[in-house]
């Protein structure tokens, strides 16, 4: 008797092992990234230098912004905790080595989504949480009220790197005016030498001059012309062929702005457990097996939208409550006139 | 027999091998397994930006090289201007360093100190950002001589416009050739004879006569054209014509020059210094002027002391140059590290190339100075 006992046990233990094996599911097995952030206990996470209302940096070191709650939405939904992120401030430059380099899991960097960049250099983007286009900033003294008052030898200052750089040259070509490009590699220099005189003008994706326009000596003496003159979906990236933490972060992105569109929002996410709605009982981890493909647990929407909010929250606290965008312009759901549409979660 | 002699360097080359193997099987299986490819095809590409300053024609219709041969002409230019300031400063203030006169001598001491050891990135910040504080806007910009005009926008100078310039070219070079020639005749005949030829008024005769006889009956002639003002909007002017040296340029090399004049200064005290007082004791003894004991006794010492170290300081110059990216000046590192690297990802392949190109300026810089040392080196008879 006793015997067998033993061989149970042992039997036992092994179809235990085995099926901890498997529900350690297919997915975590599969994602090297989803591993090692576990482990690691936070999600290493590309940000900006300081873009208020995007990622920027608060005296005491908190960040906050769209492209940080990006990160702390993935944080809340693999760790359970919204604050495990690890954010590493990156110049254009290094943005992209950074990631493909594995110094950081996902690049949340008010980045253009742009064929070249999805599929030459091991990048892949999951989503857009902001459509941006390029604009121009200009003194108020100037008299310029349109990009068409702008004249041969006209001065533009801007970051180097960017699609900026390249959608300033197709305009000003496509106009055909001579203009000077004074290009630099951090944002905070670009201000100082437009606001010192170097520049007739400086023009980088409008929510940036919107934000950048706080840090000048005196905002209310610039405008922002009315043209846009390129499309910048702006979204999150992450390294190529890892296709399970690519869903992860598609899907973190999605939930909270389909929570938007659900109402459901971090003060109401546990009383919609009961809601009538399937849709928004699947959202919030009442119904369906959602987290289990992605080798997470069921409370995973849960817990972004508990700890993060939905994307109108993070919008309002980030950008609208900051008076840099008070406009949600494009940024609206499709079902209130703008282009926030995606997929359903299901 | 001398396998005790070979084989340690065999290892190190066979360790020195398999470092480098590693590194690039490395990055050649990491770069495969991130789906990033390889190759400098891209060079031939269309770079399609821009670029603010440069000695060369060029737009976005040109091609990731010749974005690369901008930026590298940029760092050269940089480098060459920083170089000819930081030389002359250094020697002004380094025999200013050894003057009688107190006032002087302390003056010399307090800049010394004071610019060798502050990070040159912030003095670069300092002079791009005083300059862009202290400049005037182009419409309040005071002429100078009536043509010139510095503003925050830029240095604007009169540009020459040429007829004939290769043959004005021609006479220039002729000039040279034949003050040359002169140099060697006048040295062999104080060798041999032990009579002086007024060499320097000669030369200074030929490079002014040939020149003007070139204008007056070879059909160059030469027009200026001046900067001038330009309205963009109510507010912004710009100037139009003529040459514009970016505000960039100017604070770059003035900071690189004042930078490295400091450690240069150091040089050739050390050098001056480094001449025993015997020497000129001796020199004056046999009946020397100041001025030739300066020229035929001292100078020629010293240099031996001052040209090796002062050799780093130019290396080290033209390596600071690349910390033009902070300020916008379109250097190798802003226009092809940069710019080009960002918009091809490419960083491997472009950051090895600016590598190889700083080793090949600096060796090259080393080179020279190191045959213009060998020339002046003591030689035994």
């Amino acid at each position: 008797m006793f015997k067998y006992l033993k061989q149970l046990t042992s039997l036992v233990a092994m179809v235990a092992v085995l099926f901890t094996f498997t529900t350690e599911t297919m997915a975590a097995k599969k994602s090297k990234t989803l591993k090692n952030t576990q482990k690691k206990g936070f999600v290493r996470c590309g940000v900006s230098q300081g873009l208020p209302g995007f990622s920027n940096a608060d005296a005491a070191g908190n960040w906050t912004g769209v492209d940080v709650d990006v990160c702390r939405a993935v944080a809340a939904a693999v760790l359970g905790d919204a604050n495990k992120v690890k954010f590493t401030p990156l110049s254009a430059k290094e943005r992209f080595t950074a990631l493909t380099s594995n110094e950081i899991d996902i690049l949340s960097r008010n980045t253009t989504w742009t064929l070249s960049r999805d599929a030459d250099i091991g990048l892949t983007f999951v989503g857009v949480n902001f459509y941006d286009g390029q604009g121009f900033m200009v003194r108020k003294n100037s008299g310029y009220s349109s990009v068409n008052d702008f004249k041969n030898g006209i001065s533009a200052c801007t970051n180097l790197g960017t699609t900026t750089e390249l959608n300033m040259r197709d305009f000003f070509n496509s106009k055909g005016i001579s203009y000077e490009p004074v290009t630099f590699e951090k944002a905070d220099e670009v201000v100082a030498a437009y606001d010192a005189g170097r520049c007739d003008t400086y023009t980088t994706d409008k929510s940036g001059l919107a934000a950048q326009r706080i840090k000048l000596s005196s905002p209310d003496d610039h405008i922002v012309l009315p043209e846009t003159i390129s499309k910048e979906p702006l979204g999150p990236v992450v390294r190529q062929g890892d296709s399970v933490w690519e869903d992860i972060v598609r899907w973190s992105l999605n939930v909270m702005i389909e929570a938007e569109e659900y109402g459901v929002n971090s003060a109401n996410a546990d009383s919609m457990k009961t809601s009538d709605n399937p849709a928004v009982k699947r959202l919030v981890g009442a119904e369906g097996e959602l987290g289990a493909a992605l080798g997470l647990d069921n409370d995973w929407s849960l817990r972004i939208i508990k700890q993060v909010g939905n994307y109108g929250e993070s919008y309002k606290r980030n950008i609208a409550d900051t008076g840099i965008l008070p406009d949600r312009g494009p940024n609206e759901l499709w079902t209130k006139g703008g282009i926030l549409y995606v997929p359903p979660a299901r | 027999m001398n396998i005790k002699k070979i084989l340690p360097q065999l290892l190190t080359l066979l360790v020195v091998i398999l470092i480098f193997g590693f590194f690039s099987y490395n990055a050649q299986v990491n770069m495969e397994n991130r789906g990033i490819t390889f190759g400098y095809g891209f060079l031939s590409q269309e770079s399609s930006f821009d670029v603010q300053f440069s000695l060369i024609e060029f737009d976005g219709s040109h091609s990731y090289f010749r974005a690369y041969l901008v930026g590298l002409l940029n760092t050269i230019l940089v480098s060459v201007i920083g170089i000819i300031f930081a030389t002359v400063i250094g020697i002004v203030v380094g025999i200013a360093r050894l003057s009688n006169n107190y006032l002087i001598k302390r003056t010399a001491a307090v800049y010394v100190e004071f610019f060798r050891n502050i990070p040159l990135l912030l003095q670069i910040f300092f002079w791009y950002f005083a300059a862009l504080r202290a400049l005037p806007l182009p419409q309040d910009a005071e002429p100078m001589f009536g043509v010139f005009f510095l503003t925050i926008k830029g240095f604007f100078v009169p540009a020459f416009v040429w007829n004939n310039l290769n043959i004005f070219i021609y006479s220039l070079i002729a000039a040279i050739i034949s003050i040359i020639f002169i140099r060697i005749y006048a040295k062999r005949k104080q060798e041999n004879e032990g009579i002086q030829t007024p060499v320097l008024s000669i030369s200074i005769g030929l490079l002014l006569i040939l020149p003007i006889l070139s204008f007056l009956f070879g059909g160059v002639n030469a027009s200026v054209e001046v900067p001038v003002i330009k309205q963009l909007s109510q507010s912004g002017f710009t100037y139009e014509g003529g040459i514009k040296l970016p505000p960039e340029l100017i604070s770059l090399a003035l900071a690189l020059s004042l930078y490295t004049a400091t450690f240069i200064a150091e040089c050739v005290r050390a050098g001056v210094q480094g001449v025993s007082k015997g020497q000129k004791e001796a020199a004056a003894s046999i009946g020397l002027t100041p001025n030739q004991v300066l020229k035929l006794v001292v100078m020629p010492q010293a240099l031996r002391i001052i040209i090796p170290p002062t050799t780093n300081q130019y290396l080290n110059l033209t390596k600071n140059s690349s910390l033009a990216a902070a300020i916008a000046y379109p250097d190798l590192v802003l226009v092809f590290a940069g710019t080009a690297l960002m918009q091809t990802g490419r960083a491997i392949e472009i950051v090895s190339i600016t590598m190889l190109t700083y080793l090949s300026l600096s060796i090259s810089i080393s080179l020279f100075m190191n045959w213009y040392n060998k020339k002046i080196a003591i030689k035994e008879k």
